[in-house]
C-alpha cells in the first residue's frame, strides 16, 4: 500500500485517488451529458438528469481545486529515468492542458446553469450562486463552449491513457503501474 | 383672404389624406410594443414567453381601413421565457433553430375592420423556415396625440397554430400543441 504522500519514485495513494475519481467522473459525465440532452420531454430522467450532472460537475470542481492544492503541497514523484527529455515535456504540457480543459468545463457548464442569475442546486443539499450572468445570449455561448471543451477533454484524455498503454506495452516501464500505486 | 388660405389648406389636406393612408413606425424603440406568446404546460398551466427584438410598420387610414397593411419583423433568438436554460433549448433544433432560422415575419394581406370594431388581419407567417396564412383577430385599441408632439394609434391582437404547422416536432405532450400568440402594438406616425 503505498503512502499518502508522493515519494520521489512513486504517487501517494491521495494523488492516485483524485486521478482515478476525475477520470471516472469525466467519461461518465461526458456519455451522461450527451444522453441527457438528447431525452424527451416526457423522460422520467428529463428533470433529474440535469440536475445530476449539475451536481457532480461542482462536487468535480471542488475535488479538482483539492487536487491542484495537494499538488502543490505535495510535488510529483519524479519521471521514470527511460522517459526521454521529449516526452517528459510533452506529458507535463498535456497534464497543464488537461487541467485546464477540466477547468473550463466546469466553469462553462456553471456558466449555462446560471446565466439567468438561478443559482445550481448541489444535490438537493446547498446552492452555488450566480455570480457572472445577464451576458447577451450567455447560455447559448456557454452551452457551445461546454461541448467543445468536453468533446476536446476526452480526445485528449484518451490520448493521454493511449500514452499510458504505450508506456506499459511497448516500453514495458512502470508509468502506467505506478498510477496504480505499484 | 386668411379664411380662404384655411379653407384651402383644409381642401388640400383632406383631398391628401384620402389618398394616402397614414404610415406608423412600430415603437419598438419605447417599447411599446409587445409580442407574447403562451403555451401549456403539460396542460396544467399556461407558460407565457415574449420575443424582446423586432420591428414592423403599419399604414392606417380611417376613411378606408380596409386598405390598410402591417409587416413584422422578429428576431428570434430573441426569444426569452425568463428562463436561460429554457430559452436556449427553445433556440436549438428542437424549437425555433434560430442558427438555421434567425427571423420570423408577419405581412398581411388583409384587413378588415367590421361594424362592431373588431378587426380581421389575414397575412402570411413565416416561421422556422415555413411560411403559411394565419388568420390576426385584432381590436383598435386607441389613436391620438401623445404629450411629447407625436400622433400615435395602437391594435391589440391574437393569433394560434399548432406548432407542427411551422414543422416544430418537439413532444411537449397532447396537451401543448398549439401556441396563441398575443400581438400589442402601438405605431408612431410619420
Amino acid at each position: 500500500m503505498a503512502e499518502i504522500r508522493n515519494t520521489e519514485n512513486n504517487w501517494g495513494w491521495l494523488a492516485i485517488f483524485f486521478h482515478w475519481l476525475t477520470a471516472a467522473t469525466v467519461f461518465s459525465m461526458f456519455i451522461f451529458g450527451l444522453w441527457m440532452t438528447d431525452l424527451t420531454y416526457y423522460h422520467p430522467w428529463y428533470k433529474t438528469a440535469p440536475e445530476l450532472h449539475k451536481s457532480i460537475g461542482l462536487l468535480l470542481l471542488l475535488l479538482t481545486l483539492l487536487r491542484l492544492a495537494w499538488r502543490f503541497i505535495d510535488p510529483a514523484p519524479a519521471p521514470l529515468a527511460n522517459h526521454s527529455a521529449f516526452e517528459i515535456k510533452v506529458a507535463h504540457r498535456v497534464h497543464t492542458l488537461l487541467y485546464f480543459l477540466l477547468l473550463g468545463m466546469m466553469l462553462s457548464g456553471y456558466l449555462i446553469s446560471t446565466a439567468d442569475g438561478r443559482a445550481i442546486t448541489v444535490f438537493k443539499i446547498f446552492e452555488i450562486p450566480a455570480i457572472i450572468y445577464g451576458i447577451d445570449h450567455q447560455e447559448d455561448v456557454a452551452g457551445v463552449i461546454h461541448l467543445t471543451l468536453g468533446v476536446l477533454l476526452v480526445i485528449i484524455a484518451l490520448l493521454h491513457a493511449g500514452a499510458a498503454i504505450k508506456h506499459h506495452l511497448v516500453d514495458k516501464d512502470r508509468t502506467l503501474k505506478r498510477m496504480f500505486g505499484r | 383672404m386668411k379664411k380662404l388660405i384655411i379653407a384651402g389648406l383644409l381642401i388640400v389636406s383632406s383631398a391628401a389624406s384620402t389618398v394616402m393612408a397614414e404610415n406608423y413606425i412600430i415603437d419598438t424603440k419605447g417599447a411599446h410594443a409587445f409580442i407574447q406568446f403562451k403555451i401549456k404546460h403539460l396542460g396544467y398551466s399556461w407558460l407565457y414567453g415574449r420575443f424582446n427584438t423586432f420591428d414592423g410598420q403599419f399604414s392606417y387610414d380611417e376613411k378606408n381601413p380596409g386598405s390598410a397593411s402591417v409587416s413584422v419583423n422578429i428576431d428570434t433568438t430573441s426569444i426569452d421565457s425568463n428562463h436561460a436554460e429554457r430559452d436556449k433549448h427553445l433556440r436549438g433544433k428542437d424549437f425555433l433553430d434560430v442558427k438555421q432560422f434567425p427571423e420570423a415575419s408577419f405581412v398581411s394581406t388583409s384587413f378588415e375592420e367590421k361594424a362592431d370594431g373588431k378587426i380581421v388581419i389575414k397575412g402570411n407567417f413565416t416561421l422556422h423556415g415555413v411560411s403559411k396564412a394565419i388568420t390576426i383577430d385584432a381590436e383598435h385599441i386607441g389613436h391620438g396625440n401623445d404629450p411629447w408632439g407625436g400622433y400615435r394609434r395602437g391594435f391589440a391582437g391574437t393569433t394560434s397554430f399548432a406548432l407542427k404547422d411551422f414543422n416544430i416536432n418537439y413532444n411537449l405532450g397532447p396537451a401543448s400543441q398549439q401556441v396563441e400568440i398575443l400581438l400589442s402594438v402601438e405605431g408612431i406616425r410619420q
